[in-house]
């Protein structure tokens, strides 16, 4: 067991920090900052950057792209992102439906989709949610039949972040209704401009869209554009989920939003001194990174372990409670420190319309929106209760 | 970077972990508990025999040269047996006092005979009124002749009672909280004018009040400079929090060993409680706990490591993070384990209840849960 960086980690590490200061344009961390959503034209310019420097992929294997870093070299590179303010790299295609494609794709697919991907060529969504098939997602009935070269796809997706940007989307669909529900299941890739696909808005609690409902009425897609076997699709399905285990941790991004809420707590006034200065707030700020520390560290244990070909089970689940909860907590306590600040409540768009001025505090625009915004971390990616069941199943043997 | 194990690494877990599966059934402890000297002279002999009494120090100092990842690995298993022997007292607190202030006349003398199993030594720091505070010392050091005179009041000193030397902090100069004017004393159990109350804690370990009334003492028996023990005392205690946190760990690892055990053998309305949601539920929050503090016990155990001997700029947060963080979780894992076992787990009789109460004394020792949450957020 040893913490310590070499002389060439060490290296990396100004490295890493020169190139995010030169690089990251200042209007994308000024988003990014108040917890308002990256728009399509930064994102694709943002990470084009990254991956021209060959960095947009840090846990992909060399061969497809990944840059081969040890685990010390990752932690150095999560932690000065985290540093830098840069917003988080779009999940659905780098930590998604990458790692599918690489480890179970056919040749064809990997040529085809890989490269798109580390280029952010292509925007992903994922269609995995419908209507009677949340928690319980192995019952989702969007049948894919087949015709010919084709599957036939009939159905319904819903709480589709981002459809209405994407430009692929990997998606869950019904090969065999003769089976168990687990063993009935493919994993498609389909063209969002596919004919027969209709994609409606849904408002979120934050007045902001970035859910979606996505319908399919007889689209055609190719069965060259199913991942793996017929009917095997569960399999990848949980394999990505398992795979996405430094998105769902989120360390670096609280680590950020943690600095952010101590400025700003610096900043406010309090019982007629300043907030950070309140034993109240500085007690749960400070329990919060004490939370967040545990977190970063398991995190590493995990990987290590993973690096050392010791296979993980559930322990992706107990990050992704842990990390969610955290971000959670962080999120409400931004909005707590805003006091009064926290009730005015305008979307982003008639913020930017104003000509008079931010309400409140510069600071305070954004933090409720991102609030908001993230009570859906515990409910997405298999919820918090899902998550519960999987670790008491597989590391209990409840 | 790693969390793994060397192969020296692994193998001294197996011996550890080995001698706790022979000697700590919990049977063999409760007499263990219940004799007169608290634990086992036999148990001693093989820690010096299988050179855990000098795993810490440096093979200058005639230890093994451990390192605190060493320590932390015989910690956790000791935690998983709930282990009374006075490791803690003699090698982790009064030794590694003696190996960073001692003269070479002090290490020579003492630390050879606490790695041989001779000696056992005992460290007082709290007072009556200091609660955690290791800075709030009354006790005074009097300059008299050729020494000093101590008087004072040392709370909690743990195995006081089988220590043949016990440490003390004392205060020459300054006042009441200062950090300056801090000085550490050797001093033989058979002194006169040191009387011992001595008691059993919640826990099952020794402890005592230690009264000094006119302890006359040499020069020689000062530990490092006059005035300046805090940054060593604050050191020796951060580095015994890891080591504490590893021992938490053990124990709430068995907890849930034993908790998950018992939840799928109990039948209730015809079926193993186990399979009701909320109980699996809970289960896995118990595990996750246990998780988080396994990392912030490898972690700070690693830290020390790169600090060595040095007080590094993240040593105090680094001690308070970890001892704030496994604090709240060995208190819900200790709960929610006897809540699991309903009635059988409140009884003297059966585990659970051993470990809840080793767990809860942990959090006591050097700074509780919110202790250490305001130490941290006041070293930022």
């Amino acid at each position: 067991m040893d913490l310590s960086f070499s002389e060439e980690d060490l290296a990396f590490q100004q490295e890493v920090r020169s190139f995010l200061t030169e690089n990251l344009p200042a209007d994308i961390k000024d988003r990014s900052d108040r917890g308002l959503h990256i728009t399509r034209e930064h994102m694709i310019l943002w990470q084009k950057k990254l991956a021209a420097k060959g960095w947009i992929a840090p846990n992909w294997p060399q061969e497809h792209g990944g840059p081969g870093w040890s685990l010390s070299k990752k932690f150095i590179y999560n932690s000065e992102y985290a540093l830098s303010g840069a917003p988080g790299v779009s999940p659905f295609g780098v930590s998604m439906v990458g790692p599918v494609i690489y480890t179970f794709g056919s040749d064809e697919q990997k040529a085809k989709y890989l490269p798109d991907i580390l280029n952010t060529d292509a925007l992903w969504c994922q269609g995995y949610s419908e209507p009677g098939s949340g928690s319980d997602l192995a019952s989702l009935k969007t049948r894919a039949v087949r015709d010919g070269d084709d599957y036939v796809i009939n159905g319904q997706k819903i709480w589709t972040s981002w459809a209405h940007l994407a430009d692929m989307m990997f998606c869950l669909v019904r090969t065999n209704t003769e089976v168990k529900n687990q063993e009935g299941i493919s994993f498609v890739l389909i063209p969002m401009d596919s004919p027969g696909i209709t994609v409606r808005p849904i408002i979120g609690i934050d007045l902001e869209h970035s859910l979606n409902e996505v319908f399919f009425d007889d689209v055609r897609v190719p069965i060259a554009n199913r991942v793996g076997e017929e009917d095997k699709g569960w399999t990848y399905a949980k394999f990505l989920l398992g795979n996405e285990r430094n998105l769902v941790a989120r360390v670096a991004r609280s680590k950020y939003q943690l600095t952010r809420l101590i400025e700003i707590a610096g900043k406010e006034i309090a019982y007629g001194g300043c907030l950070l200065d309140d034993p109240d707030f500085k007690r749960k700020i400070a329990k919060l990174e004490i939370d967040l520390m545990a977190l970063e560290y398991s995190e590493l244990r995990y990987l290590s372990q993973d690096m050392a070909g010791r296979k993980l089970t559930a322990e992706p689940s107990m990050l992704k409670i842990k990390g969610a909860e955290i971000a959670q907590t962080l999120k409400g306590l931004l909005v707590e420190a805003l006091g009064i600040y926290g009730t005015p409540y305008e979307t982003d768009v008639e913020t930017a319309a104003r000509n008079d001025g931010p309400i409140g505090p510069d600071h305070a625009h954004g933090n409720q929106a991102d609030n908001l915004y993230q009570r859906a971390a515990t409910i997405y990616g298999g919820s918090n209760e899902v998550q519960r069941n999987i670790v008491a199943k597989m590391m209990l043997g409840l | 970077m790693d969390f793994e194990l060397s192969s020296e690494q692994t193998l001294l877990k197996d011996s550890v972990d080995r001698f706790v599966k022979d000697n700590y059934e919990l049977a063999a402890r409760r007499a263990l508990v219940a004799s007169d000297l608290g634990f086992s002279k036999d148990n001693w002999d093989l820690f010096a025999e299988m050179g855990w009494l000098g795993l810490p120090f440096s093979e200058e100092s005639g230890g093994y040269g451990g390192s605190n990842v060493d320590v932390s690995i015989l910690m956790e298993s000791f935690g998983e047996g709930l282990v009374v022997e006075p490791y803690m007292a003699t090698v982790l607190l009064g030794g590694r006092l003696v190996e960073m202030a001692g003269t070479a006349d002090q290490k020579e003398t003492i630390l050879a005979a606490v790695i041989e199993g001779k000696m056992q030594l005992a460290f007082g720091y709290s007072e009556p009124q200091s609660r955690f505070d290791l800075f709030d010392v009354t006790t005074t050091a009097t300059a008299s002749g050729d020494g000093y005179v101590l008087n004072g009041h040392k709370g909690l000193v743990y195995h006081a009672g089988s220590a043949d030397k016990i440490i003390v902090t004392a205060r020459s100069p300054g006042g009441q909280r200062d950090k300056a004017g801090i000085s550490l004393f050797i001093v033989d159990a058979n002194t006169k004018g040191l009387s011992l109350k001595s008691y059993r804690t919640l826990d099952g370990q020794r402890a005592s009040e230690v009264i000094l009334d006119g302890v006359e003492v040499g020069r020689d028996a000062m530990l490092g400079a006059e005035g300046q023990a805090f940054p060593i005392v604050e050191k020796v205690t951060d580095l015994a929090i890891g080591a504490a946190s590893a021992e938490a760990v053990g124990a709430m690892r068995r907890v849930n060993q034993m908790t998950i055990e018992y939840v799928k053998t109990r039948q209730q309305f015809g079926s193993p409680i186990g399979s009701n949601q909320v109980i699996k539920h809970r289960l896995a929050d118990m595990l996750i706990e246990e998780e988080q503090s396994k990392a912030m016990s490898d972690m700070a155990a690693m830290r020390a490591d790169m600090a060595k001997e040095t007080r590094s700029d993240d040593q105090v947060q680094t001690a308070s993070a970890t001892k704030a963080r496994i604090g709240e979780a060995a208190k819900f894992v200790g709960e929610q384990g006897i809540q699991l076992h309903g009635g059988i787990g409140m009884t003297d009789e059966y585990a659970i209840g051993h470990y809840y109460k080793r767990l809860q004394t942990i959090d006591k020792l050097f700074g509780n849960v919110d202790y250490h949450l305001r130490r941290f957020s006041d070293a930022r």
